[in-house]
């Protein structure tokens, strides 16, 4: 089988007409495949997000991962860069979403492009992704251990953030949320209030919390990670992308 | 968890960054995920200077007892010394700065 994949800094057309930086790793076949849109968590677009996007390559699919940081510290340093963008009040979320569009037009302007795209997102990028598919024509999304996508803060708590669960209604696609039981920010609660929220909407998800992990058991790099955890997540993120996306 | 949340005051002095010293004219405190520390949550300090770009920045990521530390380390450190001795413009109580004799 060939399995030739080709991985580079491209740039892509994001919200606004600007041209922002990302990262794409896609393999070298004629198709059709499906996308995926990796969006990175808070700490930046660094190289265990850049891994991840190979990673979707090495299975199949044409993957970009948009650097959401380009505008306030291009070619910075990632972790300099999420300072910045910290420093600068964050990320949009109008602007996120426009970045999301770009990626996800760009992804399906490949030849190679079977047209269905979905989005997967980490921390911060788990409540970006569902935003993402409450707001985009998108075949599936991936909400990785997002906060605040429901959850009241608490109280004096001055949240920069609105949660989303209003958004609901508007989900476009397939949900699949990979959650950890120890995880405050989302607690099993907020994860569960989310669930009734699809419930009542009549929207197809599919919901794992794992017993065992916290916050960021995917993340290589860091103590959270939970390697077991992360094999079996990962094998139910492929499962999920291979229905909704692949063919 | 992201907080989101940033602590974020303009100040004066100096940091040491990759690229050696540069002027500060500004910080910011948030307590989230570290880039490096071996924690989930750590407290993070940044000194920056927007204005010479993103690499302008002096970075710690310190846990809740080590930055409580910290306050306490600077509280005694100033307490000790004569009031205004450090200050940007000096203080009324402060001595005059050419009459400090020169460190060399």
């Amino acid at each position: 089988m060939y399995d030739a994949v080709l991985a580079e800094t491209i740039s892509i057309t994001g919200h606004g007409g600007d041209r922002i930086e990302a990262y794409s790793a896609r393999p070298l076949t004629p198709g059709p495949i499906g996308s995926v849109v990796v969006i990175h968590h808070m700490p930046g677009y660094d190289a265990p997000t850049k891994e991840i996007t190979r990673r979707f390559a090495a299975e199949g699919y044409a993957a970009v991962c948009p650097n959401l940081y380009s505008r306030e510290a291009p070619g910075a340093d990632p972790d300099d860069a999420a300072a910045a963008a910290r420093a600068a009040g964050g990320v949009p979320d109008e602007r996120l979403v426009g970045d999301v569009a770009g990626a996800a037009a760009y992804l399906r302007g490949l030849p190679s492009s079977n047209q269905k795209v979905g989005t997967i997102g980490y921390c911060s990028g788990g409540r970006q992704s569902f935003l993402a598919a409450c707001s985009l024509d998108l075949e599936a999304a991936v909400d990785c251990y997002g906060a605040f996508v429901t959850g009241r803060p608490p109280e004096g708590f001055p949240l920069q953030i609105e949660p989303l669960a209003h958004l609901t209604p508007d989900l476009s696609c397939p949900l699949l949320g990979l959650f950890g039981a120890e995880d405050q920010h989302p607690s099993p609660a907020d994860t569960a209030a989310l669930e009734e929220e699809l419930k009542k909407h009549g929207k197809e998800y599919e919901f794992h919390t794992y017993e065992g992990a916290g916050h960021a058991f995917f993340a290589v790099d860091r103590p959270s990670y939970r390697p077991q955890i992360a094999v079996e997540a990962w094998g139910r993120v492929l499962d999920f992308f291979g229905r909704n996306l692949a063919g | 968890m992201c907080t989101y949340l940033t602590e974020k005051f303009p100040l004066e002095g100096s940091g040491k960054g990759a690229q050696g010293y540069f002027s500060l004219s500004e910080a910011m405190v948030y307590i989230d995920h570290p880039q490096h520390a071996p924690y989930e949550h750590t407290v993070n300090i940044d000194f920056l200077n927007p204005a010479k770009g993103p690499s302008a920045r002096v970075a710690v990521e310190l846990t809740e007892e080590a930055a409580l530390a910290l306050i306490d380390a600077v509280r005694t450190a100033l307490a000790s010394a004569p009031p205004g001795l450090a200050a940007a413009g000096g203080t009324a109580g402060a001595p005059d700065p050419s009459a400090v004799p020169a460190r060399d």
